[in-house]
């Protein structure tokens, strides 16, 4: 019997390609493309006046020079607001090439096509843009203060502002025993993947077809805004995704610029296209996130019940706001994580500033959620004299009260209502995994010997799976092989291997003889992308019920062959039998060979289903309500999203002197209902865990006051390698399936990242006896507070 | 504007001599990736800080996007598809990252594998510490580098596995 595949930790069928150097990634295609490089605003805020290519003209191998006055209809539109919402009352979004004002610092105004991309860059560096510099708007404060504003026709600098309640907060708080006040706030970051964005068109003159190659997380999403861009016909648009080094978010994003401009100048060139953005351009043009200030008021009772919860917050979106309100609303619902927060009332304004825009990064707004919640729990903790764990367990919603409604709208424009999940049990786990009920005599000894420790703790809430939908598509080969598509797109998540342990399963047939491809508008034309850690729930739903319906067909194109009734059959490495009959059975490639009668015999497997070999001549070749071939295809469309959860506790060591901050211990609870492959999951963990560590110590956008990035690169932002993440993330985990897809799954991609900023926050507040209520923290900044405290002012 | 004065350089990359006509500025990373279509190495900042570009010269790790190719000019080159066996079995380092789970979008994979390869010939028997130490100068944005370094030792025992009689 082939081995249940399903749970297998097994190694991944993507590596053996990567480690020989065998990955195509979108710059190792295309050598004889032409290259194209950007003229980038270097002004946050200012009017463009005038733009003299003279001086470029010279260049050697210069082919073209594109400004906004080049643009021809839809192209000379803003580019689309992807995500329109009824709150989303002063949306703007950027032209492709800026028309007469920039609005942040990598603000693209010119392309320039050429021979090589030094070429390109050579010719864009001779172009000479007037400006006139206007005032800039950076950072959340000044924004909230209009003093200028960044578009003249958007009041107070206000795309948007959303509120949502249950309950009645101001009597909830009027009544509360206890009321505390909180202001807590988190910096930009941003996804930051080892591979930027790149796109790569060539156009066929002959065919009137385009083919565009890109690093995205949605191929379709591409398609569909370039082939309405260009007035193109979807149908003659194929979008390919290559192998895409990271995404983390940025790369949902779309179209950017280039993806328009790009397939653009291929058709006028006639002659293939690349632009592979450097890592300069990624820091400055690509989407940022994170960045967000709130105000809390909450009141419980004397046992630390929350009884109400007020949440006031302003997010920074950055110069334009295609993504729409995504994130922010992402921070309103999921803020509640495990909890019940009594009466709840969320109400946000998302602000436009002159930096980069704001799309979602990993994690998507629950981090500063998370932050919110937990630096709440722990402030109640405190007040009380109560354990931490004892808050959020005496909150917690019990696994009987599931499913859970919030009655709030989720990101999807669905109620919030979690599915399932045992938080009292996670937390339970986390405990006895972390040695949280020890830690007081760790720490006491670490004081006695001079030392300072803290330990703190982080649960959150993810919803997972967000719809609308996926589809897939499984084809057995005459050869035996299964051919597996999904629209779908990969950058590192393993989706070929648990695809394939998923497929394996349902056809009865060796991992190796299945190939799965993502993100390939050829192969699979209707799709949403990757992102809210939606792959493995979405697509692989539908990847499995695309092979059972394939089953289906072979077992009842083998059960004729065999003369066998279908529920009598089974199948084995890749062949039909009839259980308990030796000898009855046939290969799933022969069954593929049957299922296609043929006229034409190609080969000599081929001949079996010609016309004069096989059929009742009583009935048609291919019956009524059936389709040639072992194939099937099928979508997955939950009502809903599924809701994981975890819990993290991190145990630091704060530098007495120079307020160095080292992690002792990183502990991790996570659930993601059943785990299709523990070793992807594990990996997908760590990665986050690292991520979050990044944001809690390192990671910042540093913008100066004229809007410009000082660390716009990887000296200067700090990116954790080794020597920044813990020796050893321990993990346990939890298996609550979700009762709403076929395999009791949940995402796990985006989870590591969520609970870090909290966590650290708590755990060197632990270890220092003050408050942390902003993260980042750099040494320097704990130096800062240490002298504050110590002074006894607050901050 | 002329063309700009060109080169001849000779490179032996994996074994294989290459002649190659560049022009000064012409990175050594652009020249094994787009002269020579060598792809498996990677360029993730181009300013030399996350180690995505590395490839051995004369047998030492460097980083490719910090070179000229004329400044390497007769040098002796191994990038990840030269870590191969010739018979197509993986190296060590490369059979290790597929059997920790070192890699997830690969992208920087090749600057590790390159490094480590590098940083076992003069250590061949790391503790976990120093396996922390050799990747110490490499991004990855995936891993969290925890299979990273249980790779390194891995590799490190897998070199001894195939050196046993």
């Amino acid at each position: 019997m082939t081995t249940k595949m399903f749970g297998e930790p097994i190694a991944r069928v993507e590596d053996d390609r990567l480690v020989r150097g065998h990955g195509a990634y979108l710059d190792d295609l295309g050598h004889d493309a032409l290259a194209a490089a950007f003229v980038r605003s270097p002004h946050a805020h200012a009017e463009v006046l005038d733009i003299d290519v003279t001086g470029a003209l010279e260049v050697e191998g210069l082919l073209a020079i594109y400004t906004y006055e080049d643009l021809p209809d839809r192209l000379a539109e803003p580019l689309p607001l992807l995500i329109p919402h009824p709150s989303l009352t002063h949306g703007r979004t950027q032209y492709a090439l800026a028309r007469d004002v920039v609005n942040h610092v990598g603000e693209p105004i010119v392309m320039v096509v050429a021979r090589d991309r030094y070429l390109a860059e050579d010719a864009a560096e001779r172009i000479i843009v007037s400006y006139r510099p206007l005032p800039a708007v950076v950072g959340i404060d000044a924004a909230r203060a209009a003093e200028h504003l960044v578009h003249p026709d958007v009041p107070g600098n206000v795309a948007a502002n959303m509120m949502q309640r249950v309950g009645d907060v101001d009597a909830a708080l009027r009544n509360a025993p206890h009321v505390l006040e909180l202001d807590l706030s988190i910096e930009r970051s941003a996804s930051t993947p080892m591979e930027g964005r790149g796109v790569l068109a060539r156009w066929d003159p002959e065919s009137h077809r385009l083919r565009l190659w890109t690093s995205t997380q949605t191929s379709t999403g591409v398609r569909a805004a370039v082939a309405a861009k260009l007035g193109l016909a979807l149908v003659d648009v194929d979008v390919i995704t290559p192998d895409v080094g990271g995404g983390f978010g940025v790369k949902i994003m779309h179209p950017w610029p280039e993806e328009v401009l790009v397939p653009w100048s291929a058709q006028l060139l006639g002659q293939p296209v690349k632009f592979v953005e450097d890592r300069r351009e990624h820091f400055i043009s690509s989407a940022h996130e994170r960045a967000q200030q709130h105000h809390v008021r909450v009141g419980f009772d004397d046992e630390g019940q929350l009884l109400g919860l007020d949440v006031r917050f302003w997010h920074d979106h950055g110069a334009y706001i295609p993504y729409g309100l995504i994130v922010p609303i992402i921070t309103s619902t999921q803020l509640v994580g495990p909890y019940k927060p009594g009466a709840y009332r969320v109400e946000f304004d998302s602000l436009y500033t002159n930096t980069v825009i704001v799309t979602p990064y990993r994690g998507a707004g629950r981090p500063q959620g998370v932050f919110v919640m937990e630096r709440t729990m722990d402030a109640i903790a405190a007040e009380l004299g109560l354990d931490r764990t004892v808050v959020r367990e005496r909150n917690f919603i019990r696994p009987d009260e599931m499913p859970y409604d919030h009655g709030l709208v989720f990101q999807d424009g669905r109620p919030l209502i979690y599915d399932s999940g045992d938080y009292p049990t996670s937390l339970e786990k986390l405990k006895k995994l972390v040695g949280w009920d020890d830690f007081a005599a760790v720490r006491d000894a670490a004081r006695a010997e001079g030392r300072r420790v803290g330990i703190g703790l982080a649960c959150y809430v993810e919803g997972t799976g967000v719809g609308p939908y996926e589809g897939g598509h499984v084809v057995v080969e005459p050869s035996g092989k299964v051919k597996v598509a999904t629209g779908l797109t990969s950058q590192g998540q393993g989706h070929q291997t648990v695809f394939a342990q998923i497929v394996a399963d349902e056809l009865g047939v060796p991992m190796a003889d299945i190939e799965v491809v993502t993100g390939d508008t050829r192969r699979f034309g209707y799709a949403v992308g990757t992102f809210a850690s939606r792959a493995a729930v979405m697509s692989g739903s539908a990847i499995h019920l695309a092979a059972r319906a394939a089953r289906e067909k072979a077992l009842k194109v083998a059960a004729d062959a065999l003369e066998a009734d279908p529920d009598d059959l089974e199948i084995v490495d890749g062949i039909v039998r009839v259980v308990g009959v030796p000898g009855a059975e046939i290969s799933l490639g022969t069954v593929a060979v049957l299922s296609n009668p043929l006229r034409y015999a190609f080969d000599d497997a081929a001949k079996a289903a010609t016309q004069f070999a096989v059929g009742d001549t009583g009935k048609p070749p291919v019956p009524e309500d059936e389709e040639p071939g072992i194939e099937g295809r099928d979508y997955f469309s939950p009502m809903q999203s599924t809701f994981a959860s975890g819990m993290h506790a991190v145990v630091v060591e704060t530098d007495p002197d120079t307020a160095e901050i080292k992690i002792l211990r990183y502990c991790v609870v996570h659930d993601c209902g059943l785990l299709i492959n523990p070793r992807i999951v594990e990996g997908q963990i760590h990665g986050g865990v690292a991520q979050g560590v990044g944001g809690a110590l390192y990671e910042r956008m540093a913008y100066d006051e004229a809007g410009q990035l000082q660390n716009a690169s990887f000296m200067d932002f700090l990116m954790p390698y080794v020597s920044e993440v813990p020796e050893r993330i321990e993990i346990d985990h939890l298996e609550t399936p979700s009762p709403l897809n076929p395999l009791g799954i949940k995402g796990a991609g985006e989870a590591g990242v969520i609970p870090g900023a909290a966590a650290f926050a708590a755990a060197i507040e632990d270890a220092e006896g003050f408050p942390i209520t902003a993260m980042p923290i750099s040494p320097s900044e704990l130096f800062e507070l240490r002298r504050l405290h110590s002074k006894g002012l607050s901050t | 504007m002329a063309d700009e004065e060109h080169f001849d350089v000779q490179l032996v990359v994996n074994g294989a001599a290459h002649n190659v006509r560049v022009p000064a500025r012409r990175l050594l990373s652009d020249c094994i990736r787009h002269d020579l279509r060598l792809t498996g190495t990677h360029v993730g900042c181009e300013h030399g800080v996350c180690g995505a570009c590395t490839v051995l010269v004369d047998g030492v790790a460097m980083r490719s996007c910090l070179l000229l190719a004329v400044s390497v000019d007769g040098s002796r080159i191994t990038t990840v598809e030269g870590l191969t066996e010739r018979d197509g079995t993986l190296s060590p380092v490369q059979q290790a990252f597929e059997d920790c789970h070192g890699l997830q979008c690969g992208f920087c994979t090749p600057g590790f594998l390159t490094t480590i390869t590098a940083g076992l010939r003069t250590n061949p028997d790391p503790t976990q510490d120093e396996a922390r130490d050799l990747i110490g100068g490499n991004l990855c944005r995936c891993t969290g580098y925890q299979n990273i370094v249980k790779s390194v030792l891995r590799a490190a025992e897998i070199e001894r596995e195939r050196a046993a009689p």
